[in-house]
């Protein structure tokens, strides 16, 4: 090991760096700046920018810091005069051909060129030749470019090879006529290439929606969380008088490195979307909507909620509200005596819900799937469900992990991809139990023996083999279910197979789950069949699909929107129709919700709140809100609390989020239950019936107004339909 | 794979073997002998749908095929005539009066560098630079044919020579 510590001196002060590494990166370690634009710690190195160059004392001539390994004894220069002036010699060149014209550039104000230009240009220029022009290329909805701002770093060529795994952009031409772009107009579509905004360290690539809106100095940065997946990518939103104008992805190595989802970034510009609710309404005697105070629109609801049998009301929430949302509903919810409380919108089969984790999670964190020996995805379209962990998917199949999927239709991975078994959605169950036949061999002893005997009648594909062969392998090993999957009709014969296929082969089996929250939701007792911590229901209430199925006499609904969110789709209308009473906390007012609901309470978004998400490693992530809330928009939290007081329910007296949050983490520790069993068992091989998937850019209300996303071509391509 | 339909079997079989000099996974290395090959075949210049067709038949992404073919000034990717002439107007061929040549040439076949002529006979190349001829200096190159110590007769003989 101590052979591979080398010692260097960098500008004078002995320093130990790793052998193979190259001079930047000890510098960057040592916080000594050198100036650069091409090189970029996730992406390969090119060496051409040459704006990196120092002295090394015996080198004929400055070199690289970029490219250039240490040695033994190496004496690195970075503010010696010679290193100067190569620098300022690569900027001189660099600004021939860059257009003076960062007033009216949107990276003016965080532009790395502009930073180096004042500390390493020179005031005048010596070249009086006119500068060239690069026409604008169209690269979709969300990146705007401005082409002869380029200064040719090729990051985001790399970002597209390295990263993306599908390379969009290129170099074109040579020389002076050297241009990045696609040569074929086409947009970029990758559900990460909005990163090369963030590359790009000139105004060549803008965030083409916030394009004009704000000057970079004049907004204030806020730390949240994506409140798209289960992720919960850490983003910086920036806000200009209290409203939101962009989010940049916040470096977390553990989760989201440097970047950030399309989905993540561009989700926040639905947030000020036409049908945004201002003030409380409520519909009047004449069945018209009308404007209302806060304390006459939350007496309403609590009037219509007041002397009920219990079995009668109905409490939903989207998935993705905050763990403090959740908590307060499912607590409103069992202080007036209902268990009728979900936020599994999206499922359809509910039988095996008792077989459940406690928490849906991936059961490793997310920076270790990176390593991970092989991995089985069953049912998800991994790139749009969770963008961030099919990127580190990636990395683990380049670094040599056998992962395989199970999927209704081939999606393109941009990855190796070990074996990919088709199965219609309907006979996804027999080509599951397929690989678990395989796995198993001969040897049935650890299954029950009604489902050995279904396994005896299968032959195993050769994609089944192999997918077994990687489980059984050495290594970490995992078994995911998507959403896809838990979206799917027979859900639990799927759940069971996992299971089963875990249990032999000595995988883990991790879940993906719905929205930002859905583990927050689970361990704040939003299900009708546990309460908080997943500890068993005393009187166990209906599900999702139940509860939208009717029968109920009043319906509290918590940020969603069930006509879109919902399984059942516009089939829950006429049932909350008909239901006596409905109250939407929602920052948007369908039009479906007019025609439904009887109290519409403007609530605020993710951004507008504060809050706390868990994702599926099981962090738990608070944020502040970022913005402020539209018209009288109130945090649900807060709207929630007073309902609960108001309609007698005791404990509902916390001042902030965070006190509830403490408090639910108090109810964790005092008691949270165990693993519940597998519950291996026969299953049904076959499933009749098609189903609709939502587009993976509209799953929750945010994202559906979200005029770019809508725009991109996976956006565009809408939602899907399962045979 | 019906991208790759449109690279007639010569041009595949010229592919493969050029594929096959280099190691199993990098077939990049091909496209330089791939496009060279199209381009052949092809009247001189190359289309985007031949373009895609090497990236299909290479299994590459289609813009990496795109940046050889542009990188390049041996490769054309606009229509222009059978015949490629370019003049040399380097240093040495400067120095011995390459740019009256070239206007001579210019005014000869009514067109500008960078042009093709109306009938589709010649395509007047886009500048060259020094094309390794010093000593032979003033030269043009003429469908991969070098043309020496040319005078303003030589070149009209050269020209009316071609079909």
């Amino acid at each position: 090991m101590s052979d591979d510590i080398i010692n260097i001196e960098v500008d004078g002060v002995p320093v130990q760096a790793r052998r193979g590494q190259m001079i930047i990166e000890v510098t960057d370690a040592r916080s000594v700046y050198v100036p650069r634009f091409c090189y970029h710690p996730k992406l390969s190195i090119a060496a051409n920018c040459r704006m990196c160059l120092v002295e090394v004392e015996k080198a004929p001539k400055p070199l690289p810091a970029c490219a250039t390994p240490v040695m033994e004894g190496m004496k690195v220069f970075t503010r010696s005069p010679r290193a100067i002036a190569a620098q300022k010699a690569t900027m001189e060149f660099l600004l021939i051909n860059h257009p003076l014209d960062c007033p009216i550039c949107d990276q003016g104000g965080e532009c790395e060129l502009q930073d180096l230009a004042m500390g390493f240009g020179s005031d005048v220029s010596r070249f009086t030749e006119r500068k060239r022009i690069v026409k604008d290329k169209n690269l979709g909805p969300l990146v705007s470019t401005d082409m002869t701002r380029c200064i040719h770093c090729t990051r985001c060529v790399r970002f597209g090879q390295e990263i993306a795994g599908i390379q969009e952009l290129g170099t074109m031409g040579r020389g002076e006529d050297t241009v990045i772009g696609t040569y074929i107009e086409h947009s970029v579509d990758h559900e990460l290439s909005g990163n090369i905004i963030d590359v790009c360290p000139v105004g060549a690539l803008n965030n083409k929606p916030y394009r004009y809106r704000a000057r970079a100095w004049e907004m204030t940065q806020h730390e949240t969380v994506s409140p798209h997946d289960c992720v919960g990518a850490q983003l910086f939103t920036h806000t200009l008088r209290g409203k939101v104008m962009r989010n940049v992805p916040r470096e977390c190595e553990d989760i989201n490195e440097t970047w950030a989802a399309d989905r993540d970034r561009f989700g926040c510009h639905g947030l000020y979307a036409e049908d945004r609710l201002e003030r409380p309404q409520l519909r009047n005697a004449a069945g018209e909507w009308e404007e209302a105070s806060w304390e006459d629109a939350l007496l309403r609801v609590t009037e219509s909620f007041k002397g009920r049998r219990p079995e009668q009301l109905g409490f939903l929430a989207a998935p993705g509200s905050t763990l403090e949302e959740h908590f307060l509903l499912a607590r409103l919810a069992r202080g007036l005596g209902s268990s009728n409380v979900d936020h599994r919108l999206q499922r359809r089969d509910f039988s095996g819900q008792a077989h459940d984790p406690v928490v849906p999670g991936l059961g490793l964190p997310l920076a270790e799937v990176d390593a991970l020996a092989a991995v089985l995805v069953i049912g998800s379209a991994l790139r749009q469900e969770a963008p961030i962990l099919a990127h580190r998917l990636r990395k683990a199949a380049l670094a040599g992990a056998q992962v395989g999927f199970l999927n209704a239709e081939a999606l393109e991975w941009r990855f190796p991809v070990s074996a990919e078994i088709v199965a219609p959605a309907g006979s996804q169950a027999r080509a599951l139990a397929e690989v678990l036949a395989a796995a198993c061999g001969d040897d049935f002893s650890a299954l029950p023996a009604d489902l050995a005997g279904q396994l005896r009648g299968l032959e195993p594909g050769e994609g089944a083999q192999r997918l077994a062969a990687a489980l059984h392998g050495e290594g970490r090993r995992t078994v995911w279910l998507g959403l896809q999957a838990q979206r799917h009709p027979a859900y639990a014969e799927l759940q069971v197979l996992a299971a089963a296929l875990c249990g032999v082969t000595g995988a883990t089996l991790g879940y993906l789950s719905e929205g930002a929250n859905s583990a927050g939701a689970c361990l704040a007792g939003a299900l009708p069949h546990r309460d908080v911590g997943g500890v068993p229901a005393a009187q166990p209430g209906r599900d999702a699909g139940a509860l939208l199925g009717g029968g109920l006499e009043a319906v509290l609904l918590l940020g969603c929107e069930p006509e879109l969110d919902a399984a059942a789709g516009e089939d829950a209308l006429p049932a909350l129709a008909e239901t006596e009473f409905v109250a939407c906390l929602t920052p948007f007012a369908t039009p479906a919700m007019r025609r439904y609901a009887d109290a519409l309470l403007p609530v605020g978004t993710a951004y507008e709140t504060s809050g706390t998400f868990v994702n599926c490693e099981g962090r738990w992530q608070s944020f502040t809100g970022a913005a402020r809330p539209v018209g009288e928009a109130r945090p649900a939290w807060k709207v929630l609390r007073v309902l609960g007081t108001q309609l007698g329910v005791e404990g509902f007296d916390y001042m902030s989020s965070e006190d509830a949050r403490d408090d639910l983490r108090a109810r964790l520790e005092a008691a949270t239950a165990g693993t519940p069993e597998l519950g291996l068992r026969a299953v049904r091989l076959e499933q009749a019936g098609a189903w609709r998937e939502p587009n993976p850019y509209a799953t929750d209300p945010l994202l559906r107004r979200s005029r770019p996303l809508q725009e991109t071509r996976i956006g565009a391509a809408g939602g899907r339909r399962w045979p | 794979m019906s991208e790759a339909g449109v690279l007639s079997a010569h041009v595949r079989e010229e592919i493969d073997r050029w594929v096959a000099r280099f190691p199993e996974g990098r077939q990049r290395s091909a496209v330089l002998a791939a496009l060279r090959a199209a381009q052949h075949e092809n009247d001189g210049y190359l289309t985007p749908e031949l373009m895609d067709g090497i990236a299909a038949y290479l299994e590459l992404p289609p813009v990496q095929v795109y940046e050889v073919a542009t990188f390049y000034s041996m490769f054309e990717t606009e229509p222009c005539g059978r015949h490629h002439v370019s003049v040399c107007t380097n240093v040495s061929c400067m120095l011995r009066g390459a740019d009256e040549l070239l206007r001579h040439v210019e005014s000869r076949l009514g067109i500008k560098v960078g042009e093709s002529t109306p009938d589709g006979r010649v395509f007047l190349k886009r500048e060259e630079e020094c094309l390794a001829a010093c000593c032979g200096a003033p030269m043009m190159m003429v469908d991969h044919v070098y043309h020496e110590n040319l005078t303003p007769r030589k070149i009209d003989e050269i020209l009316e020579g071609l079909d």
